[in-house]
C-alpha cells in the first residue's frame, strides 16, 4: 500500500487547503495530494479508491487538472458492485475531458449497465449517458435507451426520456425511432415521468418536422386535457409549490403547446380556451403562479393570432410591470421585448411604466428597461423620451452611464427631427457624460456641426458655455476646442445669433483662456491637448491681438513630456515665426465635411450593410451610397484630389482630421513612437500653403512606404529623434523646397545619408513557419564600429500577434542598444510589419563578426508563444 | 436546457460546480470567478436575475439565490422559464436541507458533523443534484421524490456494504 495516499483523509486535505493563506500554498498542497493519488492509482491501490476519487472531485472543483483520474473511474465502473459503479460514474461525469478513447472505452460498460438487472445500476448508466453522450455513443446505445422508455420503474422511465433528448440532439436522424414511445409517455399519470415525456416531445418537435406533425395531430387534445386537469386539480402535496399544483408541469405543457400552435391556426384554436383559463384563473400572489402566467403569456404571443387573448396577455404584463417583486418586473420587461414585435401599439401604452423601470435601483431591471425603451422610440416620441433619459443621465449610477449614453446617442442620431435639436441633445449628453461618449459619436457630431453652417455661431457659443461648467468631460472638451478653433470669431462677435439664444459677451482673450485651460489641465489626455494646440494655432490667425500670447502658450509646450505635443509646438512655433505669409491660408476654416463619406466609413468600420439608402436627410446612418471614394482624409488635405483614398476606415478619421496620434499606447509615456499615419495630414496641412507641390497627392502613404523602402536613411534618422513619422521623411528628392524650410527648425537634415545607400545586403535573420525577421544594415560615417540594424518582422500566420516583444542578447565584445518597436501588434498574413531599430557596436570589428541570440515572444489567440534562435550569418565585416 | 449549476460561498470559493456542456476546467474557473464578481456587487433587495450573456455567451440566463454564506447559481438558456428555475433552486436547497440539516449554515463540502464524512458529502451532493437535473434537463421537481430516490441509493450502498465509510442506513447519514 502506498504510504502517502493513506496519510490524509479527504477531510484533512480540505482542511489543509482551506488553511492555505496564499494561492501558492494551495497549489503546493494540491500538488502533493495529486502525486499521492497518482501513485495510488499506479499501484492499483484498492483500499482508498473511494477516498482518492472524492479528493479528485474536490481538486477538480478548485480548478486543477485531474484527467489522470479518468482511467480510475473506468476501472470503478467496470467493477461489479453498486457503490464502486456509483462513484465511478460520478467521477467520470466530472473529470471527463472529451477524449475520444475514454468515451470509446466507457461505451461498452454503459451498454452492459443499461441492460443490468439492478434498476439502480441502469439509472446510473442512464445518468452518465445523459451527461456525456457523444454522437457515436448515441448511435450505439439508442436502442437500449428506447427500450428503457417502457421500463416498469418510473424513475428509470423518466431518466430514459431525458437521455433520449441528449441522443436526438446529438443525432437528429434517430428522432423518428423515439416518436412513438415518447407520445405514449404523454399518457403517464406519474408527474415526474410526464414532465420528462413532455420535454422529450418538445425536443423531438424541434429536431424533426415529422414528429411535430405527429404530435400536432395525435396528441394535442390529450395535452390540452392534461393541462386542464392539473389546472383544476385539487391539492396534491408532492408536486405542490406554494399552493399551486405542479407549476413545472404547467410550464412544460404550455411550452409544448406553444411549439404546436406556432404557425398552425387549427392547433392554436384548439388551445385557446385552456390558455384563457390559465391566464385568468391562475393565482398570482406567489412566484410559482407568476411563473405559469409568464409562460402562458409567451405562448399566447407565439401562437396564431387571437385578438382577445393577446389583450389579456399584454394586460398580465402590465400587472407584472407594476408588481413590487423585482423578479416579476424583470420578466415582464423581457416578455415585452418579444411582444413589441407582435403588437407595438399595446406595448407603447406601458411606456411610462417602462421608463420608470429605467430608473430602478436594480441594475438588471434598468438594463432590460433601457433596451426596451430603445425599441419603443420612434419619430413621434423621440423628443419626450430623450428628454426623460437625459434627465435621468444626470442622476444615474456611474456604471450605468455608459450604456445609457450609448443608447441616447444612438436614438438622437437615428430619429432627430432637426439639426439644432440633435446638436442640443448631444451637447447635453457631452456635458453630462462626455467621458462615456464613443469616439465615432462625437466625430459624427463634428461632421454635422460642420455641415450646419447657419448654426456654427450658435453651436460654438453653446459649447463655450458648456465648457465653462464641465471641463472634466473629455469629449465635450474636444468638440468645444475643435469648434472654438474653427469658429472662434463667431464666438466673440455673436455672429448668426438665433432668437432663442441669450447674448453672451466673450472677448478674444476669454476664448484663448478656454483653450489654454484645456492644454493645462492635466487630467485631459494627449488627444485633447493636441486638439487644443491646433485650435490655438487656428486662433492665432483669427485673433491677431492675441497672437503673442498664443505663441507663448505654444512655446511652453516645447518642453512637454509628451513627444507629440513637443513636436507640434515646435512646428507650430515655426509656422508662427517664419511663415507669416502663408499662415492665414494655412489656418483657414475647414471645408465642410462630407457626411455621406463619413457615415460610409463609419458603416464600413462597423461592418454593417450599406446597401440600403433610404436617405432621409436628417438621418445620419442612412444616405450612404458611395464607398469611401472621397474620403474625409481630404479634410485638411486641400491640395489633394480623390486619389489619396486611405484604405483603413473609421478610426483614423480623427487622425486625419487633426493629424494627431490617437493610440492610447503612446499617451502615457512621452518616449514612445507615435504611429506613422498620425502625422500624414499634418504634412498635408503644411503643404496647403505651398500650392500643389511636386509631391503627389498620395504623399501621405508614400511616406509610409518610402520609410520602409529606404531603410538606411530611416535608420539614420533614428539617431535624431527615433521618429519614423518625422515630417523630415518628406525630404525625399521629390519634395519641394518650401517644405524643408518649414522644418528647418529641426536641426540637421539627414538628406546626405541617402548617398550612403545600403552597403550591406539585407538578411533574413530568422524565419519560422509563423514569423520572419529581416535585418537591414547601415553604418554611420565616422563610426565604423557601430552598425545600425533595422529589424522588420512579418507575420506568416493567419492570426494577429499581440504583445509582441523582441529581445536580443550579444556576447561581451559587442554592445547592443534596442530602440522601442514601432508597434506591439503584428497584423496577420504579412499585412503590415513591425520595425525595430538596433544599434550594435563591435569592439573587435574586423576580427570578430556579429553574433546574436534572439527571443521573440507574442500572444496568438491569447496563447503565449515564444520563439528563440541564434543568428550567426551576419555579413563578415560589420 | 440548464447549462450549469454552481454553488459558491460569499468569498467566491466554489462549493459545487457542475457544467452540463463540456468546458475545460480553466474555463469553468474563469466563469465562476466572473459570476462571483457580479454577484458580490449586488445589493440584497434586488432581482434574482443577472445579465449572463456577457459571461456565458448568447442565449444565456442566470438566476441565483443567496442563502446565508452561499450563492446558488443556475445558468440556462431561453428554453427554461426564469421564474420556474428560481423555484427549482428552492427545491434543490430544500432537498439538501432535509438531507444535511441546515445547508445554509454549513459549507456544503465542509461539514464538520461527526459521523458524516466529507467524503460522502461530495458524492451525495452530486447524487442529489443528479436526481433533480439530468444532463441539463429538469428530471424531478418534487423534493419528496428526490429524497425517496436518494434514500434508495443509500440503502443499496449500505446493503452492499462494500465500503465501510458509507453509513449503515439512510437515516444514518440523514440524521447526523
Amino acid at each position: 500500500m502506498n504510504p502517502f495516499s493513506s496519510g490524509t483523509r479527504l477531510r484533512d486535505m480540505i482542511r489543509a487547503i482551506r488553511a492555505c493563506k496564499t494561492a501558492a500554498e494551495e497549489r503546493a498542497v494540491v500538488r502533493k495530494e495529486c502525486a499521492a493519488i497518482r501513485a495510488a492509482i499506479n499501484e492499483n491501490d484498492q483500499d482508498y479508491r473511494h477516498r482518492n476519487l472524492a479528493k479528485l472531485m474536490f481538486i477538480h472543483m478548485l480548478g486543477y487538472p485531474t484527467h489522470f483520474g479518468q482511467m480510475e473511474c473506468l476501472k470503478l465502473i467496470a467493477s461489479a458492485g453498486f457503490p464502486e459503479k456509483r462513484i465511478g460514474y460520478l467521477g467520470l461525469m466530472l473529470l471527463l475531458d472529451e477524449r475520444q478513447e475514454v468515451l470509446m472505452l466507457v461505451t461498452n460498460s454503459l451498454k452492459q449497465d443499461l441492460n443490468h438487472s439492478n434498476q439502480y445500476i441502469v439509472g446510473l448508466a442512464l445518468c452518465a449517458l445523459g451527461n456525456i453522450c457523444s454522437a457515436e455513443m448515441a448511435r450505439d446505445l439508442a436502442p437500449e435507451v428506447e427500450r428503457l422508455l417502457q421500463f416498469r420503474d418510473p424513475n428509470v422511465r423518466k431518466k430514459a426520456a431525458l437521455c433520449s433528448i441528449r441522443i436526438i440532439k446529438k443525432v437528429p436522424d434517430l428522432a423518428e425511432n423515439f416518436i412513438n414511445p415518447a407520445s405514449s409517455l404523454l399518457k403517464e399519470k406519474h408527474h415526474g415521468v410526464l414532465i420528462t415525456g413532455v420535454q422529450l416531445c418538445m425536443d423531438l418537435c424541434k429536431v424533426s418536422s415529422e414528429a411535430l406533425e405527429y404530435v400536432r395531430k395525435k396528441c394535442i387534445e390529450g395535452l390540452v386535457k392534461t393541462l386542464r386537469d392539473i389546472a383544476n386539480s385539487p391539492y396534491s402535496p408532492e408536486y405542490d409549490i406554494a399552493g399551486i399544483t405542479d407549476p413545472f408541469l404547467h410550464i412544460r405543457l404550455l411550452k409544448l403547446l406553444r411549439i404546436l400552435g406556432q404557425g398552425d391556426a387549427d392547433a392554436s384554436d384548439c388551445m385557446n380556451d385552456i390558455l384563457a383559463q390559465v391566464a385568468t384563473k391562475t393565482e398570482s400572489k406567489k412566484n410559482a403562479g407568476n411563473a405559469i402566467l409568464y409562460e402562458c403569456v409567451e405562448t399566447i404571443m407565439s401562437i396564431e393570432d387571437n385578438g382577445g387573448l393577446r389583450v389579456l396577455a399584454i394586460n398580465i404584463l402590465g400587472r407584472f410591470l407594476s408588481n413590487r417583486d423585482n423578479n416579476i418586473r424583470y420578466v415582464a420587461l423581457n416578455m415585452l421585448m418579444k411582444a413589441i414585435v407582435v403588437d407595438a401599439q399595446a406595448v407603447q401604452r406601458h411606456r411610462a411604466t417602462i421608463l420608470e423601470c429605467v430608473k430602478d435601483s436594480d441594475a438588471s431591471i434598468r438594463k432590460r428597461a433601457l433596451e426596451l425603451v430603445y425599441l419603443l422610440v420612434n419619430e413621434s416620441n423621440v423628443k419626450p423620451l430623450t428628454k426623460e433619459l437625459i434627465e435621468y443621465l444626470e442622476v444615474s449610477d456611474q456604471e450605468f452611464k455608459g450604456d445609457l449614453t450609448a443608447k441616447i446617442c444612438s436614438l438622437v442620431e437615428k430619429f432627430s427631427p432637426e439639426k439644432i435639436w440633435y446638436i442640443d441633445q448631444m451637447l447635453k449628453v457631452l456635458s453630462e457624460a462626455g467621458n462615456f461618449v464613443k469616439d465615432e459619436v462625437w466625430h459624427a457630431l463634428i461632421v454635422v456641426i460642420s455641415n450646419a453652417s447657419d448654426l456654427h455661431g450658435y453651436t460654438v457659443r453653446a459649447l463655450y458655455r458648456a465648457f465653462q461648467t464641465s471641463t472634466e468631460q473629455e469629449s465635450l472638451v474636444r468638440v468645444a476646442v475643435w469648434c472654438i478653433g474653427e469658429y472662434g470669431d463667431m464666438l466673440v462677435n455673436n455672429v448668426g445669433m438665433l432668437d432663442i439664444e441669450e447674448p453672451i459677451t466673450v472677448t478674444e482673450s476669454d476664448t484663448v483662456d478656454a483653450v489654454e485651460v484645456a492644454i493645462k489641465r492635466h487630467t485631459l489626455d494627449l488627444t485633447t491637448k493636441a486638439m487644443a494646440l491646433i485650435a490655438l494655432l487656428k486662433l492665432s490667425s483669427r485673433f491677431p491681438s492675441c497672437s503673442e500670447r498664443i505663441k507663448d502658450i505654444i512655446v511652453q509646450n516645447k518642453r512637454s513630456l509628451m513627444l507629440e505635443l513637443q513636436q507640434r509646438s515646435i512646428e507650430f512655433n515655426c509656422i508662427l515665426q517664419k511663415h507669416q505669409n502663408i499662415r492665414s491660408a494655412l489656418l483657414e476654416r475647414m471645408p465642410v465635411l462630407d457626411e455621406a463619406t463619413f457615415s460610409g466609413r463609419r458603416a464600413g468600420s462597423l461592418h454593417t450593410a450599406i446597401s440600403t439608402s433610404t436617405g432621409a436627410p436628417h438621418n445620419l446612418q442612412n444616405g450612404i451610397a458611395k464607398p469611401a471614394a472621397a474620403p474625409i482624409a481630404d479634410l485638411l488635405d486641400l491640395s489633394s484630389d480623390d486619389a489619396a483614398a486611405p484604405s483603413s476606415s473609421g478610426g483614423d478619421f480623427l487622425m486625419d482630421l487633426l493629424g494627431v496620434d490617437l493610440s492610447p499606447a503612446s499617451a502615457p509615456s512621452g518616449t514612445s513612437q507615435p504611429p506613422k499615419a498620425g502625422t500624414d495630414v499634418l504634412l498635408d496641412l503644411l503643404s496647403i500653403g505651398t500650392s500643389p507641390p511636386a509631391q503627389s497627392s498620395s504623399s501621405a502613404s508614400d511616406i509610409l512606404s518610402s520609410s520602409q523602402d529606404n531603410k538606411a536613411p530611416l535608420a539614420n534618422l533614428n539617431g535624431l529623434a527615433s521618429l519614423s513619422s518625422l515630417p523630415a521623411n518628406a525630404t525625399s528628392p521629390a519634395s519641394p523646397v518650401p517644405m524643408m524650410d518649414l522644418l528647418d527648425g529641426l536641426g540637421p537634415i539627414p538628406q546626405k545619408h541617402e548617398e550612403n545607400g545600403p552597403a550591406y545586403p539585407s538578411l533574413v535573420a530568422y524565419e519560422s513557419s509563423s514569423l520572419r525577421m529581416t535585418f537591414n544594415f547601415s553604418k554611420q560615417p565616422g563610426n565604423p564600429q557601430m552598425t545600425l540594424i533595422q529589424a522588420t518582422f512579418t507575420n506568416l500566420s493567419p492570426n494577429v500577434y499581440n504583445d509582441f516583444l523582441f529581445q536580443a542578447a550579444v556576447p561581451k565584445f559587442l554592445q547592443l542598444h534596442l530602440d522601442p518597436a514601432s508597434s506591439n501588434t503584428l497584423p496577420a498574413s504579412g499585412n503590415g510589419s513591425i520595425t525595430q531599430n538596433l544599434k550594435v557596436t563591435n569592439s573587435q570589428q574586423g576580427k570578430k563578426s556579429l553574433v546574436m541570440r534572439i527571443r521573440i515572444a507574442y500572444k496568438m489567440n491569447n496563447k503565449d508563444v515564444l520563439e528563440e534562435g541564434q543568428i550567426n550569418n551576419f555579413p563578415r565585416d560589420l | 436546457m440548464i447549462k450549469a449549476v454552481m454553488v459558491m460561498n460569499t468569498q467566491g470559493k466554489p462549493r459545487l460546480a457542475k457544467f452540463y456542456e463540456y468546458l475545460p476546467v480553466e474555463k469553468q474557473q474563469e466563469l465562476i470567478r466572473r459570476v462571483f464578481a457580479v454577484l458580490c456587487g449586488r445589493a440584497e433587495n434586488v432581482s434574482n436575475f443577472i445579465e449572463a450573456e456577457s459571461i456565458f455567451g448568447p442565449d444565456s440566463r442566470l438566476v441565483y439565490k443567496h442563502f446565508a454564506t452561499l450563492y446558488f447559481v443556475f445558468v440556462f438558456d431561453s428554453s427554461e422559464n426564469e421564474l420556474a428555475v428560481l423555484d427549482l433552486i428552492q427545491v434543490f436547497v430544500e432537498t439538501l436541507d432535509k438531507c444535511f440539516k441546515n445547508v445554509c449554515e454549513l459549507d456544503i463540502v465542509f461539514n464538520y458533523s461527526k459521523e458524516m464524512t466529507l467524503l460522502e458529502n461530495i458524492f451525495w451532493i452530486h447524487t442529489i443534484l443528479d436526481e433533480i437535473i439530468f444532463g441539463g434537463q429538469v428530471l424531478e421537481t418534487s423534493s419528496a421524490e428526490v429524497m425517496k430516490a436518494v434514500e434508495e441509493i443509500s440503502k443499496l450502498e449500505a446493503a452492499s456494504n462494500a465500503i465501510t465509510l458509507i453509513p449503515k442506513s439512510a437515516s444514518g447519514w440523514r440524521s447526523r
